[in-house]
């Protein structure tokens, strides 16, 4: 059984091999697939899963996507430690061999330029997060007994001035705090806030960026994060990282920002 | 950093990255799932996997 390509990455050629127990996507050891000044990183998986309608109905298992996520995951994380990897989005399937290098040929250009921008870069993720969600807290400082309607409706906009309060702060908050990350990255990129009940994390998510910052100077930036957490009570400030720069891979981040 | 690194990633994080970023590629195969569909199969695979008592719909981006 020869089965299909997945590819995870590409990369310039690196002289470091892989862990040898290193396994990718459906159990399949990652191998390299040179053409000419790229490699690209494949697996070779069954046809019976990957190909387009069983890949498509896969999807929609997220036990099936939890596993081919973390599997490609490791994959990345294992390039990241010899060289920079040029990851792709989860789920670039080819027919064979030769499929994959025509697509590194067609692409070659391409892959250089945003291989040179990435070389050397990292991405952190940051995250702020307003601690208490207000309309939990309400139950914790009842209120007395609304008396009549009116009282009724002075408290409901009571409520509705401090959770807008905290809102604004919040959003204060996360628009400096992204404005004074930006300025020490290369480049930034905002994904859609998480929905608490999708991450099983407590709080409202406010902002969820991500930061390509050179490998150098990571130190330095998870320390900037650092110094701001402890400031604003409510607020929660999360960090990840470093990741391979998944969100700065595509075209549409090739640092055309402000130009 | 290295604590950072031990901790298990979230899965959200990681969909965060793998289902909308890196580089789209029109492999032979995944030439229509590549894009949008992906994103949209991920809340779908999402939402679904949500605790039923809990009607979620995803929350759209402001």
């Amino acid at each position: 059984m020869t089965g299909l390509r997945y590819v995870y990455a590409v990369c310039r050629p690196f002289g470091t091999p892989l862990q040898s127990q290193l396994t990718g996507v459906g159990g399949d050891p990652p191998r390299l697939l040179p053409h000419g000044d790229l490699v690209a990183v494949v697996s070779h998986v069954p046809e019976a899963d990957f190909a387009e309608e069983p890949l498509r109905a896969h999807l929609e298992d997220l036990d099936w996507l939890t596993g081919v996520a973390r599997a490609h995951q490791g994959v990345i994380d294992a390039l990241t430690t010899v060289t920079t990897p040029l990851p792709l989005r989860l789920g670039t399937v080819f027919r064979d061999d030769s499929g994959v290098r025509t697509m590194l040929e067609g692409q070659k250009e391409s892959f250089l330029g945003t291989l040179d921008r990435l070389e050397g870069r990292v991405e952190w993720g940051v995250k702020v997060f307003i601690e208490a969600d207000p309309a939990q807290e309400t139950p914790a400082t009842p209120s007395p007994k609304p008396a009549s309607g009116r009282d009724y409706l002075r408290q409901r906009r009571m409520r509705t001035k401090s959770q807008d309060d905290l809102w604004q702060q919040a959003e204060t908050f996360a628009t400096r705090l992204h404005e004074t990350l930006s300025g020490s990255a290369d480049d930034a990129r905002l994904h859609a806030p998480q929905n608490p009940t999708l991450s099983g994390v407590s709080g409202r998510n406010v902002l969820n960026a991500a930061y390509l910052v050179p490998r150098v100077k990571s130190e330095e930036f998870v320390e900037r994060v650092d110094r701001t957490k402890d400031g604003t009570p409510g607020i929660r400030v999360e960090l990840t990282g470093p990741w391979a720069a998944y969100s700065f891979a595509g075209e549409e981040a090739a640092g055309q920002e402000g130009t | 950093m290295t604590v950072v690194e031990r901790r298990e990633i979230a899965l959200v994080d990681l969909l965060d990255r793998l289902l909308a970023g890196g580089v789209v590629i029109k492999g032979d195969i995944t030439l229509r799932i590549a894009d949008v569909d992906l994103v949209r199969i991920d809340l779908n695979a999402l939402i679904s996997s949500v605790n039923a008592q809990v009607p979620s719909p995803f929350e759209e981006s402001p």
